[in-house]
């Protein structure tokens, strides 16, 4: 009989889909029968989502601009050293 | 991300990086191509600072031209380059804050912190309650509370997605540290969206 202690603990292992078939079956019968570990599960699960789904932030073009010139004049600066 | 850039077709990323070692700087730019969007994300996340960011970028870019050679190859050019970020990163921390404090070596608490308080069904639909900016908004501030030895974990695993194991390698910690200090960021980020996204004027209880 698993707690909702032990259900957190193993929470990511859960979600990350890397827990045994046996720890797997365990969870998802608390799962069922404790609305509050399902909220939190369901949640996290969301949470972990939405950043997901976070796109590339866009290097502003001077920023990149700049990064190009200063590699050209260390890559300069190497080939006289 | 590490795995959808190895998918690109057309990239032959070992070939550009031989190339660069050789001090082909046109092989190099390519590469900063590729991976700078990464790079940008991955530091503002960890800095939470825009200028920070961009002196990051350039500094990472920088010291891996200038030390190619080390890379032999036994990690992914991009995890590679993630280590170096998250170094320069870390040291822009430090001097920022000026506070010693700021490791991720930092002990932290493993007592009897409650890790979830906020327990509410989320809205089925959050982005129509709020804005794009406003989501991103709340996104970077929910990040930004986080320790930072939490907020890097949480940024190598779950914006960069890297494996846990690649993680440890990148910020040389345990397997189990990474894993438990991922728990608490996740539960501390839940928590935080959760007063954001919450399905309005009801509790989990109106459900049951």
């Amino acid at each position: 009989m698993i707690t909702c202690k032990d259900f957190l603990s193993e929470l990511n292992e859960f979600l990350d889909d890397e827990c045994s078939a046996k720890v797997r079956q365990e969870l998802e019968q608390h799962l069922s029968e404790c609305p509050n570990c399902w909220v939190i599960c369901d949640t996290t699960k969301k949470t972990i989502n939405i950043y997901r789904g976070t796109e590339h932030y866009v290097v502003p073009p001077e920023v990149h601009e700049r990064l190009i010139t200063a590699l050209r004049n260390k890559a300069s600066k190497l080939r006289h050293s | 991300m590490i795995q959808r850039v190895g998918q690109t077709s057309g990239f032959d990323e070992a070939a550009l990086v031989a190339q660069a070692q050789r001090g082909d700087v046109e092989a190099f730019t390519e590469l900063v191509n590729r991976y700078e969007g990464g790079i940008f994300r991955l530091a503002r996340h960890i800095t939470q600072n825009p200028e920070d960011a961009e002196d990051v970028l350039q500094e990472t870019f920088l010291k891996a031209y200038e030390h190619l050679e080390d890379f032999q190859g036994n990690s992914k050019f991009y995890t590679w380059l993630v280590r170096i970020a998250v170094n320069q990163s870390l040291m822009k921390l430090r001097k920022r804050k000026s506070d010693a404090s700021v490791s991720l070596d930092e002990p932290f608490d493993t007592g009897e912190e409650n890790l979830a308080r906020e327990i509410a069904v989320w809205d089925p639909n959050p982005e129509l309650l709020y804005s794009r900016e406003e989501i991103r908004a709340i996104l970077e501030k929910a990040v930004e509370s986080l320790p930072p030895a939490f907020r890097a974990v949480f940024a190598l695993r779950d914006i960069e997605e890297l494996s846990t194991e690649e993680t440890a390698a990148v910020l040389n910690l345990s397997v189990p540290a990474v894993k438990s200090r991922l728990l608490r960021a996740r539960l501390r980020l839940r928590e935080k969206l959760t007063r954001y996204f919450k399905r309005k004027g009801e509790d989990l209880f109106d459900y049951l």
